[in-house]
C-alpha cells in the first residue's frame, strides 16, 4: 500500500518556538496530580462517571495547559477514553463541571461542544466509508450555508462551497492524501484512515484537537509521518490532548503528560519525569511487581505470598457484595 | 400459444400506470429515508394512508376543497413522521423500524374499525371526495391508444398529473441531495457519532429527512386516492412497505432515479410474469399444466421475488447502483 512509503512523512516543522514555548511555561508547574496550570485552556473538577458499581472516572481537578501537547497515559480501564467521552459531550457524568476558555462546556451535546472548538477524532476511526475521500474533508467545513434544509434549496452555496474544496484540497496535500481525493474514504488503509480523520478535524479550525490512540493499529513506517503530524497541530497555535499507549511516543511528543489510573489522575509532570514517578509504575506493572513470589511443593503460596494473597481476597471479598448491591 | 406482444404492451402500460407512480412515490421517500440517512422505515405505507384519509376524511367530512384536502394529507404525513421520530430518532436504527411498521397497523387498524365508519368509512371504504380531480381531466374521449397501449380517459389524467408529481418529487430531492445538507445526511448514514464529533445536529438532520420522505409517502397515498377513487383501509397493509422497499432495491438505493426506474420495472416484471402464467395455464391444452390458473396470482411474486434474489447475488447495487460502495467491505 502507499501509505507506507517511507517518504510520506510529514513536512518537518522549522518553528519549534511554540513547542520551547510551551516546555517552558510547564516548567514552573508542580508535578502533581492537578496542579493548576500558568494559562489553562480546559480546566475540570469535580467529574465522576460510574458504570454501575464501577467508578470509570473519577478526577478531582485537572487542568490543560494552552497550546501544549498533552499526552494522557494510563493502563486499560484507566478511564481516559470514558475522560474523552464525557469532555466532547458523547456521554453524560454523574458529577463534575467543566470549562473550556472559562465557559462552562459541560451538558452541551456533542455538536455543540465540536462547534465551539473542541474537536475529537475515535479510537476506532471513523472515515466516512461511502463518501469520497474529499466529501469527508468538505463536511468538516463550519457556518456552511448549504447544510441548512432551506439554505441548500435556497441560497447559493456553490461559491462556498468551491472555497470548502480548495482548502480541503490544501489539507490533503499537506497530509499526503491529495492523490486520493476522489477514491471512496473505505478504499484507505488504517494509517490514511488515522490521518483523514485529524485533516477531516482541521477542516473545524479547532482550538483543541482531541485524539484518541492515534497511533492505534497503524503501521510503524507510518506512525513517525503521524507524530509530526500532531506536533504541526501545537506548531500551528492549536492546543492538542491526545490518549496514548506506547511510552516512547508519549515522551516524543508531549509537552506534560497526565496519568490515570482506575479512573483518577495519579500523575502529572513533563515526560522525562515519568519512569522514575513511583505511582506510575506501580499503576503500570502492579505494587509488587519487583518482589518474588514464593509457593511451596503443592502450589500453595507461603511467607510474603501467602500474606499478598489473602490481603488480594480480603479486598475482593470486600468489595465484591457492594459492587452486585449498586448494580442491582 | 402465447400472444407476446399482449404481455410486453400490458406490461408498459403497467410500467408507467398509477400503480407504478404509487410505488415509485412511496420509494423517493424511503429513498431518502433508508437510501441517504440510513433510517429504517418500515411503515412507509402508513405515512401513504395518512396522506390520502387526511384528504378523503377533510373534504368528506369536513367540506375542504380538494387542494385543501391535499395540503391537510401532506400535512399528516408532517406530524406522523414528528410523532414517530421525536420519541426513536434518539435511539438505535432498529427503534424506528419497529415503531413505523406498528404505527402503520395501528393506523390501518383504526381507520377500518367498525366504530370509526361514520368518520373513516370503515370497511366500506371512503368515497366521493375526488370529484373535482375528475372534473378537471382535460382529456373528453372515452379512451386514448398510445404506442399501442389503451388508457381509459381518467387513467390517463391521473397518469399525466402522477408523473408531474414524481418529476417535481425527483427533482426536488436530486437539488437537495448534491447540497451539503444531502452530503451530511449520507454522513449520517455512515457514522453518526462522526457527524456528531464534526458539530452536525444529527437528530435535526433526521427528522428532516424523515419528515420530508414522509411526505413523499403521503403524496403517494393522495395519488392512490385520487386516482382510483375510493378509499379501502386493507389496501394500506405492511407488504405494500416491503413492495416499495424491493422497488428501491432494484433500482438503486442512493440514486436519484433508483425508486423510479425500480418501481416501473417491478410493476412491468409483476404484469409480464402474470400475463405469461395467466396464459400458460389457461385453456384445454396449458403450456404449464402442473400450475394451477387459480395459483398464479401467488406464483408471480414467487418469481419476481426470485428475479429479485438473483439480482441481489448478480448486482448487489441495483440497476443504478454504484458498485465501487456496495464492495467496499463494512468496518
Amino acid at each position: 500500500m502507499s501509505d507506507e512509503d517511507p517518504l510520506a512523512a510529514a513536512p518537518v516543522t522549522a518553528t519549534t518556538d511554540r513547542a520551547a514555548a510551551a516546555r517552558a511555561t510547564l516548567a514552573s508547574v508542580p508535578p502533581e496530580p492537578g496542579a493548576p496550570k500558568q494559562d489553562p485552556i480546559l480546566v475540570m473538577s469535580g467529574v465522576t462517571r460510574a458504570f454501575g458499581g464501577l467508578k470509570a472516572v473519577d478526577v478531582e481537578h485537572l487542568e490543560i495547559q494552552r497550546g501544549a501537547i498533552t499526552g494522557l497515559i494510563g493502563p486499560n480501564g484507566a478511564g481516559k477514553t470514558t475522560l474523552f467521552n464525557l469532555l466532547t459531550g458523547f456521554d453524560r457524568p454523574n458529577t463534575g463541571t467543566w470549562t473550556f476558555e472559562g465557559r462552562p462546556l459541560n451538558r452541551l451535546p456533542p455538536h455543540r461542544v465540536a462547534r465551539r472548538g473542541v474537536v475529537r477524532t475515535f479510537q476506532l476511526t471513523k472515515a466516512l466509508a461511502k463518501l469520497t475521500v474529499l466529501d469527508n474533508m468538505r463536511l468538516g467545513a463550519t457556518g456552511q450555508r448549504g447544510e441548512s434544509f432551506l439554505g441548500a434549496l435556497f441560497t447559493p452555496w456553490s461559491r462556498q462551497e468551491h472555497a470548502i474544496t480548495e482548502r480541503a484540497r490544501e489539507l490533503l496535500a499537506r497530509f499526503r492524501l491529495d492523490a486520493k481525493a476522489d477514491d471512496l474514504a473505505g478504499s484507505l488503509s488504517g494509517g490514511q484512515r488515522k490521518l483523514l480523520e485529524m485533516a477531516r478535524a482541521l477542516m473545524m479550525n479547532p482550538t483543541v484537537v482531541m485524539l484518541d490512540e492515534p497511533m492505534a493499529g497503524v503501521n510503524p513506517a507510518l506512525t513517525q509521518s503521524l507524530l509530526n503530524h500532531v506536533k504541526s497541530l501545537r506548531d500551528d497555535g492549536m492546543t492538542v490532548v491526545f490518549v496514548e499507549h506506547d511510552m516512547d511516543v508519549i515522551r516524543d511528543i508531549s509537552d506534560w503528560v497526565v496519568v490515570m489510573a482506575q479512573g483518577s489522575v495519579i500523575a502529572e509532570g513533563p515526560p522525562e519525569a515519568l519512569s522514575s514517578n513511583k505511582a506510575v509504575v506501580d499503576a503500570y506493572l502492579g505494587a509488587h511487581h519487583d518482589r518474588a513470589l514464593e509457593f511451596d511443593s503443592e502450589g500453595n503460596p507461603v511467607g510474603e505470598t501467602a500474606e499478598l494473597v489473602a490481603a488480594m481476597e480480603h479486598v475482593e471479598l470486600g468489595s465484591g457484595p457492594t459492587d452486585r448491591e449498586e448494580r442491582s | 400459444m402465447i400472444d407476446y406482444s399482449v404481455l410486453l404492451t400490458n406490461g408498459l402500460g403497467q410500467a408507467v400506470g398509477t400503480s407504478a407512480i404509487f410505488f415509485a412515490l412511496l420509494a423517493i421517500g424511503l429513498n431518502v429515508h433508508f437510501g441517504y440517512t440510513g433510517l429504517l422505515n418500515f411503515g412507509q405505507i402508513g405515512f401513504a394512508l395518512v396522506g390520502g384519509y387526511g384528504m378523503g376524511i377533510s373534504v368528506v367530512n369536513f367540506g375542504l376543497p380538494l387542494w385543501g384536502g391535499v395540503g391537510v394529507g401532506m400535512g399528516c404525513g408532517v406530524v406522523l413522521a414528528l410523532l414517530l421520530g421525536i420519541p426513536t430518532l434518539r435511539l438505535r436504527a432498529d427503534y424506528l423500524a419497529i415503531v413505523t411498521i406498528a404505527a402503520s397497523e395501528i393506523l390501518r387498524l383504526l381507520t377500518r374499525s367498525t366504530s370509526q365508519t361514520n368518520f373513516t368509512g370503515g370497511t366500506q371504504g371512503l368515497t366521493g371526495y375526488g370529484t373535482a380531480f375528475t372534473e378537471t381531466n382535460p382529456f373528453d374521449q372515452r379512451s386514448y391508444s398510445l404506442l399501442g397501449i389503451g388508457f381509459q380517459r381518467g387513467e390517463l389524467w391521473a397518469i399525466c398529473v402522477g408523473w408531474t408529481v414524481v418529476g417535481l418529487s425527483v427533482l426536488l430531492v436530486w437539488l437537495l441531495v448534491r447540497s451539503p445538507w444531502g452530503r451530511v445526511l449520507r454522513a449520517i448514514r455512515e457514522d453518526e457519532d462522526a457527524a456528531r464529533a464534526l458539530g452536525k445536529n444529527v437528530f435535526a438532520y433526521k427528522m428532516q429527512a424523515l419528515v420530508l420522505g414522509g411526505v413523499f409517502g403521503s403524496l403517494g397515498g393522495i395519488f392512490f386516492a385520487l386516482s382510483v377513487q375510493s378509499l379501502t383501509p386493507d389496501f394500506w397493509s405492511p407488504p405494500q412497505t416491503f413492495f416499495a422497499y424491493a422497488a428501491l432495491i432494484l433500482g438503486g438505493a442512493a440514486r436519484v432515479l433508483g425508486p423510479v426506474v425500480g418501481a416501473m420495472i417491478f410493476w412491468f416484471l409483476l404484469s409480464v410474469i402474470d400475463g405469461f402464467l395467466r396464459q400458460a395455464t389457461a385453456g384445454t391444452d396449458p403450456l404449464i399444466a402442473f400450475i394451477d390458473s387459480q395459483d398464479v396470482g401467488a406464483i408471480r411474486f414467487v418469481l419476481v421475488g426470485t428475479f429479485l434474489g438473483l439480482l441481489m447475488v448478480f448486482r448487489p447495487q441495483g440497476i443504478f447502483g454504484n458498485k465501487r460502495e456496495v464492495q467496499l467491505d463494512v468496518r
